[in-house]
């Protein structure tokens, strides 16, 4: 009836989904910007491309001063290490807006911090710091969901404890004398939070992944891996010496089809099957803000015989009615999904990785994972900090205080979306996802938004080409539980007047603040 | 033009007539030629690698047929590596392993500074103000001054220009290497390199030349192979990169590798050096700055230098130092470096402090030399057992003098000594290898860690041990 109706995706731009398999509404937008927006973009690339070959030839005949350092003296003559082509982006593109990325910090990381004011005197070749600190900031950029980077003494208590016992350092590896008593305790409480059997930590989030996918799949395996993976994923695919196949970001379509045509005509030349199918596919995508398709993956995987691997390095704790990520989220159970994997780093407030499922897959992963042979375990305040925020999260600490910071971080989602879609922005993303894609698209504009914000006190995170496609620069907000309604109303002010000045309301759905008057009018199929 | 025009007509009536003058076997064949080209260009492309002959019923078959191999093979239960040592407490001097009290001769602790209360003191100040994890990769907002710091602090003790800072040991020669070294480049790497190199050379899907352990002869030779083929193709020479790959103090072999020769080597064949230096930073040299120290060497005659700072420094993490020209890049394109979120800033105040005692204490490292020296002595003729390793190396291996024929019996055998000396007091532990994954596998070996908290009783007494253990396992 009514539900089933409303169950359906908008925007196919991931191909048609099978709605009777969601339990609840599943909304993702992809909206494409007007023609003119795609030409003006490339026309901006283009001024930048021809301005950068002047400077390159005003360098070269020494008209303008070289900023960049050289090699030796004594090795002129060795292959240079660097073609001039390779760098020509960064000297000449990236140069100039360079002022909006690695800026310092000098406080937590929380709702707000402290920045180190830093100037240029060479458009910036160069940077000092003068010394002052641009304080209160609003945070935008860090991943930090739900709030667990804070100082407060009483929720440090316990690692600070942990740190005067135990030190910072291991100084061995898992197998050999680098197993602690922490890391039984805390992979046992992984365990139980995930509802699966066991479960494996390690000491870096993107090291897990590419460290331990050469270890479940080898040559004569087939990997299909979701078009925009992040790099560990794609980092662990490669160095494992299977098979990979992609298929389009989030398109059960294409999916199936590679499924098919693996198991039918097998391996490439030999026709032999293949040993076995691994699929990988991520929670939430950081640089679009969508959910995995997760149902109907898990549907096609039981069909098909694969095997799935779900990094939930930014949905563990982010979504799921109690912080369970994409698993809970769906209303399905952690047997189906075989090898969960997640990162502490964006809602615990940590760092470090894990690796959870059945008992034999963990027991192997102890034996074989490259991690657990060569490289340090975590440190034991760190894995004090997952712990005590894995308990409040779990309620184990006597009060509900997590239950009440992902409902916060719910509640903030969806208040943050909704404001800037009746704005006009065009917001990349489902729903439910906390992080927030807001398209720019023209390249001068990516300075110039990172920039103002920042005079406004806001300090926001901004991503171009390489990281996205050359036409869809964006801006990149992270909600977090620890965000105020002030806060978020300030942002959102800073950016309707931002929006403005710079034009970047795209969207021609400009929404009214009665959403079940629009959502009727748009159920559009395409495929 | 008229002459032209008069020639075209004269053309066509040629051809009138010759169509009708030809035998009439010509034409049919002519006109069955036309029609074939017509079918031909009509009919649809014949693919080679379809089966068109499948129904969509063989199809579900084949699919309902397949059977995958399962998820990970089943693991024995007595595999050794999931009856591993829980340490319960700090990994310190004194370590508690498995319940029992041990001296810890297993954790590569050099400096003894895991419980050094200035280093905890320094990383509970940055716990105060900076909370714990750092929320974000490097190029947004997770670059802190104690980074910033940390990296200056490192570039002044090594004296390079630059350093950059990795949140993980093993992640920083494993994206360093790829970063400069691409498909087609070509680079020599000794055969005992660790497995961390191992996979940065992978990544890097570069041209690797294994030349033999220390092997200069061997390396040379190597060299001399490319520069003939550098000449066949000088245009190719001219854009492939070179590089070597060696480490310091070798954490397979105990030893350390000839530098002032690979200098000689770099600059004659025009090879870029790469040095990584886990296990000599901190160690090796007058104040600790590692093997150009040990040797005299000026540090701007290695193009890269890596280390991991969980030995010495007994933190976590990794760096890398050199001139800024080629430290600079690693920004844009360590994939370790930019998609991943950064060092907590607890761990590199605590580095910086350890920092701050390596440099106000330069006469640890000649006592921790000293000390490896004397253990080194007291191990010799042990009867079963040889050490393996340099007499100032602080992490030595024991090796079977005679192996038993199967490299599980040899473990075995090895996990007998090790737990004989475990009961007595003396944590050891077995040297671990991934043994399908390493590319020159070395042989089973206890690994024996020199720190200089360890007294001169203690190092008398864990050699003892092993004689007596040695004795009554492999006699």
């Amino acid at each position: 009836g009514v539900e089933d109706r409303f169950s359906i995706l908008y925007f196919q731009k991931n191909g048609i989904s099978n709605g009777t398999l969601y339990k609840k509404t599943f909304i993702e937008h992809f909206e494409q910007a007007p023609m003119y927006v795609a030409v003006l973009t490339f026309l901006g690339f283009g001024v930048g491309t021809v301005f950068g070959y002047l400077r390159d030839f005003m360098r070269a005949w020494g008209l303008e001063k070289r900023n960049v350092a050289t090699e030796r003296e004594q090795q002129k003559d060795f292959v240079p290490l660097y073609q001039d082509f390779e760098n020509f982006y960064t000297r000449n593109l990236y140069m100039r807006i360079r002022d909006n990325w690695n800026r310092p910090i000098c406080s937590v990381p929380g709702p707000q911090f402290d920045l180190m004011e830093r100037v240029t005197d060479d458009y910036n070749w160069t940077f000092r710091f003068t010394g002052r600190t641009i304080k209160n900031v609003i945070n935008m950029g860090s991943y930090n969901y739900l709030g667990f980077a804070e100082t407060d003494v009483n929720a440090l208590k316990t690692v600070t404890i942990e740190l005067q016992k135990y030190g910072t350092g291991i100084c061995s590896t898992r197998q050999e004398m680098g197993t602690l008593d922490k890391h039984i305790e805390l992979e046992k409480l992984v365990a139980n939070f995930l509802g699966v059997e066991d479960a494996m930590v390690f000491g870096m989030g993107f090291a897990t992944n590419s460290m331990n996918i050469p270890a479940l799949v080898g040559k004569g395996c087939l990997i299909l891996s979701d078009e925009l993976n992040h790099t560990s994923l794609v980092l662990g695919a490669r160095l494992s010496g299977a098979t990979i196949r992609i298929f389009k970001h989030n398109n059960m379509q294409s999916l199936e089809k590679l499924l098919r045509d693996a198991i039918i005509y097998g391996q490439p030349r030999s026709r032999r099957a293949w040993r076995k199918i691994i699929i990988l596919v991520e929670g939430i995508y950081s640089m679009e803000g969508s959910i995995v398709r997760l149902p109907e993956i898990v549907s096609l995987k039981k069909k098909y015989k694969a095997y799935l691997y779900l990094d939930e390095a930014h949905s563990i704790g982010a979504v799921g009615a109690t912080g369970r990520g994409v698993v809970e989220y769906f209303g399905m159970s952690p047997d189906d999904v075989d090898v969960l994997m997640g990162t502490f780093t964006k809602s615990f407030g940590a760092a470090g990785g894990y690796i959870a499922g059945r008992k034999d897959l963990v027991d192997f992963l102890r034996t074989h994972s490259h991690s657990a042979v060569y490289a340090t375990s975590m440190c034991p305040p760190v894995a004090e900090q997952i712990i005590r925020a894995m308990k409040c999260l779990m309620g184990l600490d006597g009060t509900t205080q997590g239950l009440q910071r992902v409902r916060q971080l719910g509640k903030n989602t969806r208040y943050f979306r909704r404001r800037l879609h009746e704005m006009g922005f065009i917001i990349y993303g489902n729903d439910d996802s906390p992080v927030v894609p807001l398209l720019l698209y023209m390249p001068g504009k990516i300075g110039a938004f990172a920039r103002r914000m920042l005079e406004k006190n806001i300090g926001v995170v901004v991503v171009g080409f390489p990281a996205t496609p050359i036409t869809e620069s964006r801006a990149r907000f992270c909600v977090s539980a620890a965000h105020t309604r002030e806060m978020l109303n300030t942002v959102l002010n800073a950016l309707d007047e931002l929006g403005d000045f710079l034009q970047l309301k795209y969207s021609r759905y400009s929404k009214s603040s009665h959403p079940e008057l629009y959502e009727e009018t748009r159920l559009e199929l395409e495929d | 033009m008229a002459a032209a025009g008069a020639g075209q007509q004269w053309v066509l009536v040629e051809m009138v007539q010759a169509f009708y003058e030809a035998p009439a076997y010509h034409l049919i064949l002519e006109g069955i030629l036309i029609l074939w080209i017509i079918r031909l260009l009509f009919s649809k492309t014949y693919k080679l690698q379809e089966r068109s002959d499948l129904t969509l019923k063989e199809k579900e078959e084949l699919i309902e047929e397949w059977q995958p191999e399962p998820l990970v093979p089943p693991v024995p239960k007595d595999h050794p590596a999931l009856n591993y040592n829980i340490v319960s407490g700090p990994p310190t001097h004194i370590i508690t392993v498995n319940g029992k009290e041990c001296i810890n001769f297993a954790s590569f602790n050099f400096l003894g500074l895991l419980d050094n209360e200035k280093v905890k003191s320094a990383a509970q100040a940055s716990l105060k103000k900076y909370g714990v994890g750092t929320c974000g990769p490097r190029g947004f907002y997770g670059t802190f001054d104690v980074h910033l710091e940390l990296e200056e602090r490192l570039a002044k003790f090594m004296r390079t220009e630059e350093a950059i800072i990795y949140s993980y040991g093993f992640a920083t020669i494993a994206s360093a290497i790829p970063a400069y070294s691409k498909r087609g480049d070509i680079v020599f790497v000794d055969e005992a390199a660790c497995f961390a190199i191992q996979k940065g050379l992978q990544a890097s899907r570069s041209n690797i030349k294994l030349f033999k352990h220390n092997d200069m002869a061997d390396l040379e030779r190597l060299l001399k192979e490319q520069e003939t083929e550098d000449q066949k193709n000088p245009r190719k020479a001219r854009v492939t990169r070179r590089f070597m790959v060696v480490e310091g103090l070798y954490m397979n072999t105990g030893d350390i590798c000839p530098l002032p020769e690979l200098i000689k080597l770099k600059y004659k064949y025009k090879v870029r050096i790469f040095l990584e230096e886990s296990l000599s930073f901190g160690v090796l040299g007058e104040h600790g700055r590692g093997i150009t120290e040990h040797f005299g060497i000026n540090i701007d005659d290695i193009d890269l230098i890596s280390a991991n700072m969980e030995n010495s420094l007994a933190s976590i993490g990794g760096f890398c130092c050199g001139r800024s020209f080629i430290i600079d890049h690693q920004r844009l394109s360590g994939q370790g470096y930019c998609f991943s979120a950064s060092l907590p800033p607890l761990l590199a105040a605590a580095a910086i402090e350890a920092l701050n005692i390596m440099e106000d204490n330069p006469d640890i490292f000649q006592t921790l030399r000293a000390k490896c020296e004397r253990i080194h002595k007291a191990l010799q003729g042990i009867s079963g057992l040889k050490v393996v390793g340099e007499s100032f190396s602080p992490a030595l291996h024991l090796q079977l003098e005679e192996s038993s024929g199967s490299r599980e019996n040899d473990v075995k055998l090895l996990k007998r000594v090790v737990d004989y000396c475990m009961n007595s007091g003396i944590a050891l532990t077995q040297a671990r290898y991934l043994e399908k994954e390493e590319k020159c596998l070395p042989p089973p070996s206890i690994r024996v860690v020199i720190t200089v908290e360890q007294t001169e009783q203690e190092l008398d007494k864990a050699a003892s041990l092993l004689k007596e253990a040695a004795q009554s396992v492999l006699n």
